[in-house]
């Protein structure tokens, strides 16, 4: 059986230094819940940091991987994004 | 009294440091901005280096930076769901000098590399992001960091930012990126014992092989899936068109672990340890996604100019190249004190000249032609597979017999005429 095979088994392999404050924002909740009923970003972020929870986004900006795909991918031009400030977030150690 | 360079290299990986090490090495007075906490950092690949580009910039630099393995085979699996129909080169002209290329872990190359930029004189400081550029009459004047009084100057900027390209989205020479433009790529780094390495994938000491997945590794959807050896790790990914895995609804890490428990791919990684995790996106617009590379003060370069060879998995050559082509240019601009669009544009027109021009316009069309014809993916490469197992598997029936059982299984007249109109049409973008 191989190992790490849920996502949060792969986050535990990676180290974060995480900032206090978050550098992803969605704009507006309501969007999310009265427009968009696939919730995308919820399946196509690698790190499963969108988790939608009953009215509104819970972004765990803490294990993101600074990829940019919820910003680019996001239906409705949704998510205001920026890099962690400097020094912080995500930090890969081999690859 | 504010700080002033001659210019600022933002972005410390192949392409900016590349552009640092030129610079500094011809007297410029280059700072070098790096938002992580190391360069490298924030850095993912799937680790092949190219020898000729980066040996442009530091001759014979094999024999000093942290490489993983010089790669000896190169092999595509054309997978379906229980089968794969392999092509390979295996040549040992590879394994020895002056080599062709090398798997590398970026977060130890890029660290190097950029201590070679350091020794050239350039200043590097890290855990510092470039928020804007400073704009003044229509010229980039500098950055503004997000550090306290951040404001940096410089005659020119050269924006090696990355994939995203956030500085030079704001100063509108692109729009933002389409979900078709970039692909999103996950992977990990999987700890295994060299000797169980080299014995799985054929190799002697210090030779590497690498494998690059089409067809099941993505479930059809354009992308591919790889496998590469490093020294006692294996980097196993897989990349989509983000659009892909928006219009299947795919999670990236469950289809990377589709490819890791395939039973094409499960031999080579079985009893590894997982030690990473990694996702980035690559950018694949190609040609046609190429935004305006020169303004006045400014240039842009690397992945934040979408310079990538997706066909031929080539990105990291490109980078350094167009470092190298942004530097040769700011050394003359910098002769004639001219810092202008008009003077800068010499930039791309040596970039279009080069083999990045060259081969991203031979490709111009590829991926788009491939995003919007399934069929490769989802029909060929399944109908090869079965062409091979036909023709190769002993059971009485004649080769006549067989192939025309192949000949069936391509369908009906109609079907064999998309076939043969669709290979036309592979041919056409592609030569």
């Amino acid at each position: 059986m191989m190992k790490a095979q849920t996502i949060e088994e792969k986050q535990y392999l990676v180290r974060f230094n995480a900032d206090t404050k978050s550098h992803l924002h969605v704009l507006d909740d309501n969007i999310c819940l009265t427009k968009c009923p696939d919730k995308i970003c919820t399946i196509f972020c690698p790190a499963a940091v969108y988790k939608w929870e009953d009215v509104r986004m819970h972004v765990g900006y803490e294990g993101c991987h600074e990829c940019g795909s919820c910003r680019i991918g996001c239906p409705h031009e949704n998510i205001q994004w920026e890099y962690p400030r400097g020094g912080h977030g995500i930090v890969f150690r081999l690859g | 009294m504010p700080e002033k360079f001659d210019c600022i290299v933002v972005g410390a990986g192949p392409a900016g440091t590349a552009c640092a090490y030129e610079l500094a090495k011809a007297g410029v007075n280059v700072l070098l901005l790096e938002r992580g906490e190391y360069p490298g950092a924030k850095n993912v690949m799937g680790g092949v280096l190219y020898r000729k580009m980066m040996e442009d910039i530091i001759p014979e630099f094999y024999k000093e930076a942290p490489l993983e393995r010089p790669i000896v085979e190169q092999r595509f699996m054309m997978m379906d769901k229980e089968s794969a129909v392999t092509f390979s080169y295996k040549g040992l002209e590879w394994g020895r000098e002056p080599y062709n290329n090398f798997t590398v872990l970026r977060a130890k190359f890029d660290q190097w590399f950029a201590e070679k930029a350091v020794e050239q004189g350039a200043l590097l400081v890290c855990e510092t992001v470039a928020v804007e550029c400073i704009v003044e009459n229509g010229r980039v004047i500098g950055v503004r960091t997000d550090r306290p009084d951040g404001d940096i100057y410089a005659d020119v900027v050269v924006l090696a930012d990355g994939v995203n390209s956030l500085l030079a989205k704001q100063l509108g020479f692109h729009r933002e990126w389409r979900p078709d433009e970039v692909a999103l790529a996950t992977m990990e780094i999987l700890k295994l014992d060299k000797n169980v390495i080299e014995d799985r994938f054929n190799l002697e000491a210090n030779q590497g092989c690498t494998i690059e997945i089409f067809g099941d590794a993505t479930k059809g959807i354009l992308g591919t899936g790889f496998l590469y050896t490093n020294k006692d790790t294996l980097s196993i990914g897989v990349g989509t068109l983000l659009s892909g895995l928006i219009k299947h609804k795919i999670k990236p890490y469950e289809l990377l672990e589709y490819v890791k428990n395939h039973p094409m791919i499960r031999p080579y990684i079985q009893g590894s340890e997982p030690v990473e995790y990694l996702a980035h996106l690559i950018p694949e617009g190609g040609y046609h996604s190429i935004p305006k590379v020169a303004g006045n003060g400014v240039l842009v370069v690397g992945d934040a100019a979408q310079l990538v060879n997706a066909i031929h998995r080539e990105g990291s050559n490109m980078a350094m190249t167009s470092g190298r082509l942004a530097a040769e240019t700011i050394i003359m601009a910098k002769e004639q004190n001219d810092f202008s669009e008009s003077m800068l544009d010499q930039y791309r027109m040596k970039l279009m000249e080069s083999f990045i021009g060259q081969d991203l316009k031979k490709y111009k069309d590829a991926t788009h032609h491939f995003e919007s014809f399934p069929q490769y993916f989802e029909q060929y490469i399944p109908m090869l597979n079965r062409a091979a197992s036909q023709m190769f598997t002993v059971d009485g029936a004649s080769k006549w017999e067989k192939q025309k059982k192949i000949w069936r299984d391509l369908g009906s007249t109609k079907q064999k005429f998309k076939l043969a109109r669709d290979m036309m049409k592979a041919w056409k973008v592609m030569k």
